[in-house]
């Protein structure tokens, strides 16, 4: 992991992130234990109360789960729950993100298309 | 829990004034940060917590009561600095006796872990080791007393980067093991951002910032490009300071305006702790106390 201290990013945010992308590239897999909080403060020298910031993002979020007296691990259907989301803000951010692009560079939709097949072939 | 409240702590030596006029308050299980130029007057102000000064106005209050020539007090509080207040000759497990002694515990298990990941002899004796290991000495000391406030004062001096690291991590460690305040008082900003949550700047003798790391870093910004697109994109909103080169202009702010779309050629960037307390305290610096 690593943490950009001059990014707009919050550090608790970034933290939230890295696990989330740890748990969908099957880093952490589902059902086992993540680093505790204590861990990771002490492995990157971050404040806890940041780090716990950033796994209460992931609890929230349904990723992870607390049991107790013993750690957080991840839940069960974690990694198809972040693929879902990811599709959705594919669709919603990046698809209307490159139309607009497109619209202000004027390349007509059979343009678009024609390049996005052409990207597939290759 | 207590807090260590400071009530308009005022020092002068001589003519000069270090301190005039210190308000601000330390929670209990916090990581702060106290940063200001060489001379800013840190170390007079952690030499008055610990009552190695005293101040010629105001008060440090724990508990509502002051700390100065209060001994309950002074047994909650460390401070862990360039001074050496031990017989140099004794040897470092000596030290840690000797401070078990003064303070009514010590963290024996961590000490040794401590000298253990440093590669510290507890054996040596103290006046026999380098600038760096008297320093790690101290504070493995610092990290074992049993003080609900700990100030380190300049903690890394003379440690070469693989041993501050090891110091930042285990401070991390014992801190979430066991909470307790730590002030920090170090030039090495980029290095304790991660790990303060909260920071007091000490400039011309008062504080004039403090505020959480979060929440600054949340509004600090550095804008770049076009002179003329930068201006009309900041409109009236206050600058730190601004970097002309050539057609180009570098800004710094805390109050950008974040709702207006940034026009193209202009890029918004982050700006880390250590930028912002350099725009902050451009002007400043102060008389020497050392």
């Amino acid at each position: 992991m690593k943490f950009d201290a001059s990014s707009i990013v919050p550090l608790y945010q970034q933290i939230a992130d890295q696990f989330t992308a740890g748990i969908l590239s099957g880093a952490f897999p589902e059902d086992t234990q993540i680093p505790s909080t204590t861990e990771v403060a002490r492995t990157y020298a971050i404040n806890p109360a940041t780090v716990l910031k950033g796994m209460n993002v992931l609890v929230e979020a349904g990723l992870i789960e607390k049991r107790r007296g013993i750690g957080m691990f991840v839940t069960a259907g974690a990694q198809e729950t972040l693929r879902k989301k990811r599709k959705h803000d594919f669709y919603a951010d990046r698809i209307t993100a490159l139309v607009a692009a497109a619209k202000a560079l004027d390349i007509s939709k059979a343009e678009l298309v024609a390049a996005i097949e052409e990207g597939y072939e290759q | 829990m207590s807090k260590l409240e400071f009530k308009q702590v005022t020092r002068t030596f001589g003519n000069k004034k270090v301190l005039r006029g210190v308000n601000m308050t330390w929670e209990p299980g916090q990581l702060y940060g106290l940063l200001g130029r060489n001379g800013a007057g840190k170390s007079t102000l952690m030499n008055i917590v610990n009552n190695r000064l005293f101040p010629t106005a105001g008060k440090v209050l724990l508990d509502g009561k002051s700390v100065t020539e209060n001994a309950d007090a002074q047994n909650r509080i460390f401070l862990m600095s360039a001074a050496m207040l031990y017989p140099g000759d004794s040897r470092i497990e000596q030290l840690f006796t000797l401070t078990k002694q003064m303070y009514g515990a010590f963290d024996d298990p961590l000490a040794a872990h401590l000298a253990k990941a440093f590669g510290l002899d507890p054996h040596q004796r103290f006046r026999k080791l380098s600038t760096g290991y008297r320093t790690i000495a101290k504070l493995i000391i610092a990290l074992c007393v049993p003080c609900e406030f700990v100030m380190l004062d300049e903690p890394v001096l003379g440690l070469d980067a693989n041993n501050r690291e090891i110091f930042y991590q285990e401070l991390a460690n014992t801190f979430a093991n066991k909470p307790r305040t730590f002030i920090i008082a170090s030039h090495l900003i980029e290095e304790i951002e991660n790990l303060v949550t909260h920071v007091f700047v000490l400039d011309g003798g008062t504080i004039t910032l403090d505020e959480d790391v979060a929440e600054l870093t949340a509004k600090g910004r550095v804008v770049t490009g076009p002179t003329a697109l930068v201006h009309e994109w900041l409109g009236g909103t206050c600058v730190l300071r601004e970097v002309p080169l050539g057609g180009m202009l570098t800004a710094y702010t805390l109050d950008a305006p974040l709702e207006k779309p940034v026009p193209a050629g202009v890029t918004v960037g982050g700006m880390d702790l250590q930028q912002m307390y350099l725009e902050l305290t451009r002007n400043g610096g102060g008389v020497d106390d050392d």
